[in-house]
C-alpha cells in the first residue's frame, strides 16, 4: 500500500505536465518580453524600424537633468503615498477593529476604492478637484481659504499633492485590511494578561498590538512601495504627468517615451532603469518574506 | 476591557467618520452629481444644494455616447474569458503546486510572486511590438492575452491555498482503493474545490475588469473593442464635460463588480489576507 501511494505522491513529471501549460504562457508573454525589452534599450527602434545604437539611450538617458529629476521626483511621490497609506491604514484598522456597534458595516464599507476599476475612480477624483465646481475648491471658497477657483491639477504642487491623495485613497484599504487582519490575529490572551496587570489601552496598543504586527506592516510597506512605484493610471488620468511635467515618474514617462511618441529604443532604456529598481525591491521583499517565514517555523 | 466611556466612544467614531469620509466621498460625490442637473453643477462656488434631483441622466447617457451598451458588454466579455482563460492555466499549476513535491517548487512560487511586482507598464513595449506583428492590435485578444498573464501568478497562490485545505488523505484512500486520476479529480477534488474555484474566479474577474484601461489604452483603437473604463472618457466633450451623464455612467460601470464585491467580500478577503499574512 505504502508503494503504490508513494507512486501516486511523486510524479514528478505529472507535476511539471500540470505547471507546464502556466509556466509556458508566462514564458511567453512575461519572461520573454522582459529580455526583449534590455535588447530594445540597445537599438533606436521606432515604427520605422530599428538599429543598434549601443548604449546610446543609456548614454543620452543619465546625462539628461531631467531624467535625474524624473527619478528624484519618483521617489518623493513614493515615499510620501506609501507613508500617508501606511499611517492612515493603521490608524483605520484601529478604528475598525474597535469593539463598536456597526463595525462590521464599515470593513466593508472600506473596500470600494481597491476592487472598483482605478480608472472609473479616477473620474470621481477628477470632478472632486475641479477648479471651478468641484466640491473641494467650492469648500475652501465658501470657507474664504481659497480667493476664488482653484485647479488643483493645474499647478506643479498642488497638482503633485493631489496626485498623491488619489493615490493614497486607492491603495489605504487594502493596507487597512492587511493591517485588520493581523490585529485580528494576535492572541486574546495577551490582551487579557496585560489587562489584569493594569496596561492601558495606549501601553497595550504599544506594546502588544504593534509589536505583534510588525511583519505585516514591513511586508505591506515594500508591497506598497512597489505598487506604488508601478502606480500608472491614477497620474496618467488625472494629470498625465503634467503640468510642465510635475507629475511625470519613472512609470510615466516610461510610457510617454515608448507609447506616446513611438520611440521604443529610449522607452526600453526607461524600462529597464524600471525593472533593475523593481529587482532590488522584490529582492527585498522576498528575502524578508523568507526571514519571516523561517521564524514562524522555528517558533 | 473592550468596553469604551462615552468620551472614548465619541472619538472613535469621530475618526471612523472622517476616515470613511476620505475613502466614500469620491463615490458619495460620484451619485449626487449624477441626480443633478448640469447648470446645477455648473455653479461656481459649489452648490451644496439641489432641488430638483432626477435620475434623468441615467436616461440621457445612452443617448450622449450610443456605443454605451456595447463598451458594457466588452468590459463584461473581456473580463468573463479573461478570467475563463485564466483559471483554465491556473486550476492545474495550481494543484500540482499543493500536492507534489518537485525540484523548484519553492523557488517557481517566489518567482510568480516577483512577477506580480513587475506593472504592466514595462512590459508593454515589447507586447506592443508583437501585437502588432501578429496583427492582433485592435482586438479582443490584445486585451486578453496581456490580462491572463497578470492575473495568473495571484490566482495560482490563491487556489494553492485552497486546494491544501481538501485533506491528502481522502485522494489517497480513493487512490488505494483503486479510483483513477480522473475519477478522484471528478468525484472528489472538484466538489470540494467549488467555493476556492468561485472565489478565485471571482478575484479573475474584478482584476481582469480593472486591468483593461491600460491595454486598452495602449493597444486597441477601435470602438467596437472599447471596455467600459476607456469608453467613459467619451463623455469629455470638445466643449464641455457632461458630468451628471459621466457619473451616472460612471456608477452603472462600477455596479457590476461592487455587487458582486459586497456579496463574496468575506471570502474574497479572507483568500487575500490569508495569502499575503501568513505565507
Amino acid at each position: 500500500m505504502k508503494q503504490k501511494l508513494k507512486s501516486y505522491n511523486s510524479q514528478t513529471y505529472l507535476a511539471y505536465a500540470l505547471i507546464a501549460p502556466a509556466a509556458l504562457y508566462i514564458v511567453l508573454i512575461v519572461a520573454w518580453p522582459l529580455l526583449e525589452t534590455i535588447r530594445l534599450s540597445f537599438t533606436n527602434s521606432s515604427l520605422a524600424g530599428e538599429d543598434y545604437v549601443g548604449f546610446e539611450n543609456y548614454q543620452k538617458m543619465l546625462s539628461s537633468k531631467k531624467f535625474n529629476g524624473i527619478v528624484t521626483r519618483t521617489f518623493v511621490w513614493m515615499f510620501f503615498s506609501v507613508s500617508l497609506k501606511l499611517i492612515i491604514g493603521l490608524i483605520g484598522a484601529v478604528l475598525l477593529n474597535a469593539n463598536l456597534k456597526g463595525r462590521s458595516i464599515f470593513r466593508v464599507l472600506v473596500m470600494p476604492p481597491w476592487v472598483v476599476p482605478i480608472a472609473i475612480g479616477m473620474l470621481g477624483w477628477l470632478w472632486l478637484y475641479n477648479g471651478y465646481f468641484g466640491i473641494i475648491a467650492g469648500v475652501g471658497m465658501r470657507t474664504g481659504i481659497l480667493d476664488g477657483p482653484f485647479g488643483f491639477l493645474a499647478y506643479k504642487q498642488s497638482a503633485f499633492i493631489s496626485t498623491i491623495i488619489a493615490d493614497v485613497w486607492v491603495g489605504t484599504p487594502m493596507v487597512t485590511v492587511f493591517f485588520l487582519a493581523a490585529m485580528q490575529g494576535v492572541p486574546r490572551d495577551l490582551y487579557e494578561a496585560a489587562y489584569c496587570d493594569g496596561a492601558s489601552r495606549w501601553d497595550r496598543f504599544f506594546k502588544i498590538t504593534l509589536p505583534q504586527i510588525t511583519p505585516v506592516i514591513i511586508t505591506m510597506s515594500l508591497l506598497s512601495a512597489i505598487w506604488t512605484f508601478n502606480s500608472f493610471e491614477i497620474i496618467w488620468i488625472l494629470t498625465e504627468g503634467g503640468p510642465r511635467g510635475a507629475t511625470t515618474t519613472l512609470i510615466i514617462d516610461t510610457y510617454k517615451q515608448a507609447l506616446g511618441n513611438y520611440k521604443f529604443g529610449r522607452g526600453a532604456a526607461r524600462a529597464v532603469v524600471v525593472m533593475i529598481l523593481l529587482t532590488l525591491f522584490a529582492g527585498f521583499y522576498l528575502a524578508l518574506l523568507a526571514r519571516i517565514n523561517k521564524k514562524i517555523s522555528h517558533e | 476591557m473592550d468596553k469604551y466611556n462615552l468620551h472614548e466612544k465619541i472619538i472613535l467614531y469621530l475618526g471612523i467618520l472622517v476616515f470613511m469620509t476620505f475613502i466614500l466621498l469620491p463615490f458619495v460625490e460620484m451619485f449626487y452629481a449624477s441626480l443633478r442637473p448640469l447648470d446645477h453643477l455648473f455653479r461656481s462656488p459649489y452648490q451644496f444644494y439641489s432641488d430638483d434631483l432626477s435620475f434623468w441622466a441615467y436616461r440621457e447617457m445612452w443617448k450622449t455616447v450610443p456605443m454605451l451598451p456595447r463598451y458594457i458588454f466588452n468590459s463584461f466579455f473581456l473580463a468573463s474569458v479573461t478570467s475563463l482563460i485564466t483559471l483554465l492555466f491556473v486550476i492545474p499549476a495550481a494543484y500540482s503546486y499543493a500536492r507534489f513535491r518537485f525540484p523548484f517548487k519553492n523557488s517557481s512560487l517566489y518567482i510568480l510572486l516577483a512577477i506580480n511586482m513587475f506593472s504592466g507598464a514595462v512590459l508593454l513595449i515589447p507586447l506592443y511590438k508583437v501585437l502588432r506583428t501578429f496583427g492582433l492590435l485592435n482586438t479582443y485578444q490584445a486585451m486578453i492575452v496581456p490580462g491572463v498573464a497578470f492575473l495568473i501568478p495571484t490566482a495560482i497562490w490563491l487556489l494553492k491555498s485552497y486546494f491544501e485545505k481538501i485533506p491528502i488523505d481522502l485522494e489517497e484512500a480513493a487512490f488505494v482503493d483503486g479510483a483513477s486520476r480522473v475519477q478522484i479529480l471528478r468525484h472528489i477534488i472538484a466538489p470540494l474545490s467549488t467555493p476556492g474555484l468561485v472565489v478565485v474566479g471571482i478575484y479573475a474577474f474584478i482584476g481582469s475588469y480593472a486591468q483593461q484601461f491600460l491595454f486598452a489604452i495602449t493597444f486597441n483603437q477601435k470602438k467596437e473593442y472599447m471596455p467600459i473604463p476607456s469608453g467613459l472618457y467619451e463623455f469629455i466633450g470638445y466643449t464641455t464635460v457632461k458630468w451628471n451623464e459621466m457619473m451616472a455612467a460612471s456608477l452603472v460601470g462600477i455596479a457590476p463588480v461592487l455587487i458582486i464585491f459586497l456579496f463574496l467580500q468575506k471570502y474574497i478577503v479572507a483568500g487575500l489576507t490569508s495569502g499575503a499574512v501568513k505565507n
